[in-house]
This record gives structure tokens, sequence and C-alpha cells, in this order.
């Protein structure tokens, strides 16, 4: 635990430092190639900008409109039939939407239900094993300007709910509440 | 993406309108503005960061050092990426920075990563199989320490958050088998 946290934090200076070093012994002019290779971040960033902005509009609405407590109220029957707190589907659907928004949930199921809680415990596990689907696939498709995306989103939808209850699954196997 | 943005769009105003939160709404539209343009401007910093590193990668050669010393683990997975091909130094070091948490590192070299896939892609207007690939390697989100998660379990009190470090690594291994066996599963019956 300690080493990987040490070992992250070693990661990035030590490899930008190799990849200098590696230059300079090469008798590559790093000033001069690090400027031309950053020049083209901003148009890439301009690139996906449209997309971000296109999953934001979507996303945000989701979340105000309300319908998410609906979907909620849907599925709080079956959460209770397999014995898991209603708070956990909260962070299971906001989670691959948006990732602050899922640690501001997640931090409220924490300081509501203390830190030991199994709502806490599943909730961290999901956290911690789901990613920002939708922020991931408008950064990286935006990128390349990929319009056609074949059945490349349902597969990762159909990854999420599977993620989700193997999340469940694996907390309530190894803890005992 | 066009009818989960449909859908996403629809499902919300017409909620909006029964819950009678049109206001919050409407607010919601346009703060996505706002926050579209923070990330845009935030990655508009580490993506020239890491595009100038990866310039001088490129110039030096250490990329194809890098691409043929990852070769025989990328090409067990990626069979469509040609021997010594650019695109597995990027997609090797995401995968790596993903792994150890680093998102600053993580979401621009899985930019590049696209880029030189894209090269490969016979159609620049449809996703590539690799480019599947790797984007649900990516939303699998491979973890070995949630770093964020643990200092929040543990600004709260928990009496031991690393607890949690186990079931996630062992749920995350699964859940990202799954998603590729389920990208495999797709590919087989939609051919």
């Amino acid at each position: 635990m300690k080493t990987i946290s040490i070992l992250s934090q070693l990661a990035i200076p030590l490899f930008i430092l190799f990849a200098v070093l590696y230059g300079v012994a090469r008798k590559v002019r790093v000033y001069d190639s690090f400027v031309t290779g950053a020049k083209n971040g901003i148009s890439t960033v301009i690139r996906i900008f449209p997309y971000l902005l296109a999953i934001f509009v979507a996303v945000k609405s989701f979340q105000a409109s309300g319908a998410f407590n609906i979907l909620k109220d849907l599925l709080a029957p079956l959460l209770a039939a397999c014995n898991v707190p209603a708070e956990v589907l909260s962070v299971a659907i906001i989670k691959p939407l948006s990732g602050s928004a899922s640690t501001g949930i997640f931090t409220d199921i924490v300081k509501t239900t203390g830190p030991d809680s199994a709502a806490s415990i599943i909730s961290a596990v999901i956290m911690g094993s789901a990613e920002t689907t939708f922020y991931v696939l408008a950064v990286y498709l935006g990128a390349v300007g990929i319009r056609k995306t074949k059945y490349l989103i349902p597969v990762c939808v159909i990854g999420d709910i599977i993620g989700i209850v193997i999340a469940v699954s694996v907390v309530k196997l190894l803890f005992v509440f | 993406m066009n009818i989960v943005w449909v859908l996403l769009l629809c499902v919300s105003i017409v909620f909006a309108v029964i819950n009678g939160k049109l206001d919050e709404l409407t607010k919601s539209i346009f703060d996505a503005g706002k926050s579209a343009v923070e990330v845009s401007l935030f990655l508009a910093g580490i993506v020239s960061l890491w595009l100038g590193i990866t310039k001088i990668v490129e110039d030096s050669g250490l990329i194809h050092r890098l691409s043929r010393f990852f070769q025989p683990l990328v090409s067990r997975l990626f069979r469509g990426i040609p021997k010594d091909h650019p695109s597995v130094a990027p997609i090797t070091l995401n995968i790596l920075a993903n792994l150890f948490g680093l998102g600053n590192a993580a979401t621009p070299l899985g930019i590049k990563a696209m880029q030189e896939l894209q090269t490969l892609n016979t159609d620049k207007e449809t996703v590539s199989f690799e480019m599947m690939l790797f984007i649900v390697i990516n939303t699998a989100s491979i973890q070995l320490i949630p770093f964020t998660v643990i200092g929040i379990l543990s600004d709260f009190g928990s009496r031991n958050p690393t607890a949690i470090v186990l079931p996630t690594i062992i749920a995350t291994l699964i859940s990202a088998f799954c998603a590729l066996a389920t990208l495999f599963l797709f590919r087989k019956l939609l051919k």
C-alpha cells in the first residue's frame, strides 16, 4: 500500500526525467521538441470541446430533472430484495455519468451512514472499480472525430452494469456487516 | 452516441416537467457550458504538457524502444496493431497510468493512443475494433489503489480505510474481464 503510493508519486517525475535525459543523450534538442509537441495540445482540446459540451448538457440536465430519483424508486424493491442499502444506487447510477458528482454523493453517504457502514463500503468499491464512462467516450472519440461507434456504447453500458453487480457481490462475500 | 444523447435529453426534459424542475433544468444546461469550458481548459494544459513530453520521447527514438518492449503484452489483445507501431507505447503507458491512479497522465496518453490508432483505421469516421478495445479497457478502470476514495473514508474516521483495496482490485479485475468478454461476444455475434 505504502510502496504503491510512493511509486505513484514517483512515476511521473521519474518518467519525465528519464525522457528528457534520454533525449539529451541522443542529442535531441529537447526544449524545441517539447514546444513543438505541446503546440498540438490546444487544437486537440478544441476538437474535443464540442463533444464534451454535448455530453455535459445531457448529463447535467439528467441530474437536474429528478428523473434519477424516479429510477431510484423503481429499483429500490430490487435492492431491498438483495439486501443492498438503497444509497448505493445513487453512486452506481451517477459514477458512469460524472466523476465530480459521484464523489460528492459518495462523500455524502460516508457522512450520513458512517465510514464503516455497508453502504459506504459498497459505494467505495463501486467508486474504485467504475469509471466515468461517458466522459471517457466523449474525450477519446472526440479526439479523433469518430462518428459511428458500432456496438461500443452498448458494450460499455453492459460493462458498467456488470461491474456494479460484481462490486456489490464481492463486498457481500468478503465483508460481514 | 446519437441515441444516448437524444434519450438522455428527452427523458430529462419530460421528467423536469413532471417534477416541476424546469428552472433547475434550464440552469443546469447553462452550467454544462461552463463546466465544459473549465474541463477543457484543464485538459488543454495537461494534454499540451504530455504531447510535449511524448514529442521528446518520439524524437529521441525512445518511443520505438518502449513499443518494442511492451509489444508482447499489447499484441496479445490488440491483434490488429502491426509490430513496432507507435501506438503501442501510449497504449501501455495509459494503462500503467490508470493502474497507478494517475488520471492526469492517463487521459492525455489515451488521447495520443487514439490518434495513433486512427492512423491504422481504414474508415476515419467509424470506430475500429482496436479503438473499442482500448476504450473498454479504459472505462473498466483497472486501478490498484483508489486513493481518493480511501482519502474520503479516512477523513470521516474509518477504522480501516484500506480494507476496500482488496475487494476493489478483485471487483475491477472481474468486471474488466467481463467487459472485454462482452466486447468480443458482440463482435462474434454481429459479424
